[in-house]
């Protein structure tokens, strides 16, 4: 006999509904200079809480085992690994195509 | 026992017949012989490939083919070794036969998935074979843009396709291995009595995951670029081909881990036996198969350091370069410190084993010549480079698999090979390895480009050694197929351990049952608890661990 | 083992052992989807880096209320989902084809959209290829971002496409009723696609329609 997730309908909407709130929040937080090189900075935060609100709580995260936490987290751990070293790489060369901007 | 005949035994080989029951088949063990028709079969292409360079390369001219012809031999050389052979080979064949046995389980957790696997795997092959006989493709097996995305002129998007294609029945692997050797442990078969295998399959399988998805990707755009001409590594339009390189090698790189580990881990299992021993730091070496992997995600830059990289990017590339060679440095110590003082005999598994030791060792260490910022510099793109990564994939993995199918032979078709052919086979190998591959790394030294068919004539005498070895390597692998196969009708029938070898696998029969165990084992022993000079098994039983 | 106990395959001892089995494989295929997204997502960093104002340019001619709408469709598709899930787990079978056919045809009204927005971009000559016209001198790199813009969300739709099959499939076998509380890992398990392909374009949209807008 196993067991549904112990997420009520009602935790459901909540999340359904601060994903909403959320979505507008970005669209809206886009049209506002926050100065220095924030927005490039807040939108992707905004969004990478949504994800986690969808991982948690629509994908059971919350509930599940270690092992899919481990896995779940491993595919963005080794995503930022290849985007940290190759970024180590774009923004430290000199040099790059002028062919455009 | 009543004095009669036994019954007929039924085993996974006999339980049905037809070409259907095996094209159906969801059992690991038939999956692992479907694999292993394909792969030798792509393994014969690719040597063609290699026949037809080596003749090439016989004399300093350009003289058997033209230059688009050699650049398309090295090509599917390269493609049709690496993806349809080397990165399949040892998971897809031996890994698929014996990792549920080594654990103690009835098959794979997803055994149709395991299916589906080969015939993505074949339809990948079938692909790319294709888009060799409508005429191949020259880019290198790298597919460096915007040469594969734009410039070329040969059958680059059929073959990225088929590499794509191919490319999920490693990740299906790759899953499938994961999630049974995590749920699917036979009782009292924790963590730490695994078989050495299972730690060097695991280790493999989290690469196929996380690695080989970005080199579908990659393949995607270069594929869409050259279809649809979507511009995304193209100059003209302010693309970066070094975006490309960064891409292709994240995968790439990790790949030639793919290559090795699992033979590591066959490894691992020769020497134990054929030493009467447990392996020497046995937690070390299942750790240093899971840093490798690890750790190997970390350097792929090391195949950039002249492509326009920055300086600052190679420098942390080469650090995490020599980082990564210690886990593999641990391992030949560990290796090395179990035949001491072991039970050694030189049967054909050990010869391979043996040999693999000595000439993964010289490859590895010319690894870090390579991951040496001002030597690369100088013998990037040599021939130093293609003996540097001969030595490991042909040395160390082609002789991990060899070892690997003869030592566990007996258990997947009931039958022994002539174990006389057998050593002189693989001292043939061994032979004719090193006369093709060393003068290579002389010739790299020396300056000789790679990928050219022709050269400077003061490089012809190195050139005909390489050769010349090169038709005594193929001898060794030709000898072993013909008594192999041999084997199978008239090789004198193998009991359920002809080797006295310890795990899971020798105390079931050979061949197995397609269940692979009559009732499931229950694991009370350490692994490789070979009993020492007294006869005594005294090893520690560990707290069981569990994940 | 009862009657009404799910199928176990033979390689599994008891039903725990296959749904944790199938759950665990699902979140590994997952990790490789976010490794395949995540190549293309990290040669858009690489050049968003490079070219910033042509990619804000660039940005600034998709729709952003139709991105927008979208986005807002995949969440309530998300959230039909999860509520098939759980009509599933409560043995609640009409509202479990109700939600099920619910996600379909949001998911069908996202890529009408999508679709919509394509013929546009077509007409507007944005598409990348001979006919790509931008105002110079950012118009290279816009071709870049446009050949990102496709290549991204045409892979995205194309996961879409896979998961309303999917769902299809779910929809067919509520109806036969394969589905109990003792068993619905198949729906668990397209949830876990479905909510994930929602992720990726909770990442694209922002990527895509929300850059430089304050410029």
């Amino acid at each position: 006999m196993k067991s549904a997730p112990p997420i009520s309908v009602k935790s459901y909407i909540g999340v359904f509904l601060a994903l909403l709130v959320l979505t507008a929040l970005t669209t809206a937080v886009a049209f506002v200079d926050l100065g220095g090189n924030l927005n490039v900075v807040v939108a992707p935060a905004i969004a990478g809480g949504k994800a986690i609100l969808v991982a948690l709580y629509f994908m059971h995260l919350r509930h599940s085992s270690r092992l899919s936490w481990i896995f779940a987290g491993a595919g963005f751990f080794w995503l930022f690994i290849m985007i940290v070293l190759t970024m180590s790489d774009a923004l430290t060369r000199s040099g790059f195509s002028s062919a455009a901007q | 026992m009543s004095a009669a005949q036994p019954p007929p035994r039924i085993h996974y080989l006999n339980v049905s017949y037809g070409i259907r029951s095996w094209l159906v088949t969801t059992d690991h063990k038939r999956i692992a012989w479907l694999y292993l028709l394909s792969i030798t079969f792509f393994f014969v292409i690719g040597g063609l490939f290699a026949v037809f360079m080596r003749l090439e390369l016989l004399t300093p001219e350009g003289d058997l083919v033209q230059a688009d012809t050699y650049n398309k031999l090295f090509t599917l050389h390269g493609v049709t070794m690496v993806f349809f052979f080397l990165i399949p080979s040892i998971p897809a064949v031996l890994g698929n036969f014996l990792v549920p046995i080594m654990i103690g389980a009835r098959d794979l957790a997803f055994p149709r998935l395991n299916l589906a696997s080969w015939y993505i795997y074949t339809l990948g092959g079938a692909f790319t074979l294709a888009a060799a006989a409508a005429g191949g493709v020259d880019t290198g097996w790298t597919f460096y843009t915007p040469y594969s995305s734009i410039y070329s002129n040969t059958h680059v998007a059929l073959t990225v396709v088929g590499i794509f294609i191919t490319g999920f029945s490693s990740i299906l692997t790759g899953l499938n291995f994961i999630v049974t050797i995590h749920k699917m442990r036979a009782p009292g078969m924790t963590w730490f009595r695994l078989p050495l295998f299972i730690w060097a399959h695991y280790a493999t399988s989290i690469i196929f995951v996380l690695g080989t998805p970005v080199l579908a990707i990659t393949l995607v755009l270069v594929a869409l670029e050259r279809l649809f001409h979507l511009g995304i590594f193209d100059p003209a339009l302010g693309g970066d081909p070094i975006l490309f390189q960064h891409l292709f090698w994240f995968y790439s790189h990790p790949a030639v881990y793919i290559m090795i580990l699992p033979a590591m881990g066959v490894v691992s299992e020769l020497i134990a036996c054929f030493s009467r021993k447990r392996i020497f730091g046995y937690d070390f070496v299942a750790f240093a198969s899971l840093a490798i992997a690890v750790i190997g995600f970390l350097v792929w830059g090391h195949h950039m350091f002249v492509s326009g990289q920055s300086v600052y990017a190679s420098m942390v590339f080469s650090i995490l370069s020599f980082l990564v060679a210690i886990p593999s440095a641990i391992k030949v110590f560990n290796w090395t410190a179990t035949l001491y003082k072991g039970s050694v005999s030189y049967d054909a598994p050990m010869l391979y084993a043996l040999g693999f030791i000595g000439l993964f060792t010289i490859g590895g260490l010319t690894g870090l010549f390579l991951a040496t910022l001002g030597i690369d510099v100088h013998v990037h793109d040599t021939y130093f480079v293609i003996a540097h990564f001969h030595y490991i994939m042909v040395g160390g993995a082609v002789m991990g698999y060899l070892g690997g199918i003869h030592f566990w032979w007996p258990k997947m078709t009931g039958r022994t090979y002539p174990e006389g052919w057998a050593r002189l086979a693989a001292l043939i190998v061994f032979i004719g390895f090193n006369l093709t591959f060393f003068p290579q790394f002389l010739l790299g030294y020396l300056g000789m480009p790679r990928r050219y068919h022709a050269y400077p004539p003061e490089f012809q005498v190195l050139n005909v050694m390489s050769t010349a070895g090169a038709s005594i390597l193929g001898t060794g692998y030709v000898i072993p197929l013909i008594y192999l196969i041999w084997s199978l009708r008239y090789g004198a029938v193998a009991g359920a351990n002809p080797w006295l070898a310890k795990g899971l696998e020798w105390q079931t029969s050979s061949p197995p049952p397609t269940d692979n165990f009559e009732i499931t084992p229950l694991v009370t022993e350490e692994a490789y608890a070979y009993a020492d000079a007294e006869g005594e098994n005294d090893l520690p039983l560990r707290k069981p661990v569990d994940v | 083992m009862s009657e009404t106990s799910t199928l176990i395959a033979h390689q599994f001892d008891d039903a725990e052992q296959q749904r944790e089995s199938s759950t665990l494989g699902m979140w590994i295929f997952l990790a490789t989807e976010v490794m395949f997204f995540g190549g293309i997502f990290l040669g858009y960093i690489v050049y968003r880096s490079q070219y910033p104002i042509a990619f804000a340019a660039a940005s600034n001619r998709l729709d952003i209320w139709l991105g927008l709408i979208n986005t807002a469709v995949l969440i309530c598709s998300s959230f039909t989902m999860v509520l098939a899930v759980y009509n599933a787990a409560a043995a609640q079978r009409r509202a479990l084809q109700t939600n099920l056919l619910l996600t379909i045809v949001l998911g069908c009204v996202f890529l009408s959209i999508k679709l919509y927005e394509y013929h546009m971009k077509f007409e507007e000559n944005l598409v990348p290829g001979a006919s790509f016209a931008f105002p110079a001198p950012l118009a290279p790199a816009a071709e870049i971002f446009f050949s990102f813009y496709f290549a991204m969300t045409g892979m995205h739709a194309v996961h879409m496409v896979i998961g309303i099959g999917l769902l299809g499939g779910l929809l067919f076998r509520a109806g036969r009723g394969w589905y109990s509380p003792e068993y619905f890992t198949p729906v668990e398990l397209v949830g876990l696609y479905w909510h994930f392909v929602d992720i990726v374009w909770i990442f694209l949209f922002p990527l895509l329609y929300l850059v430089g807008r304050h410029l």
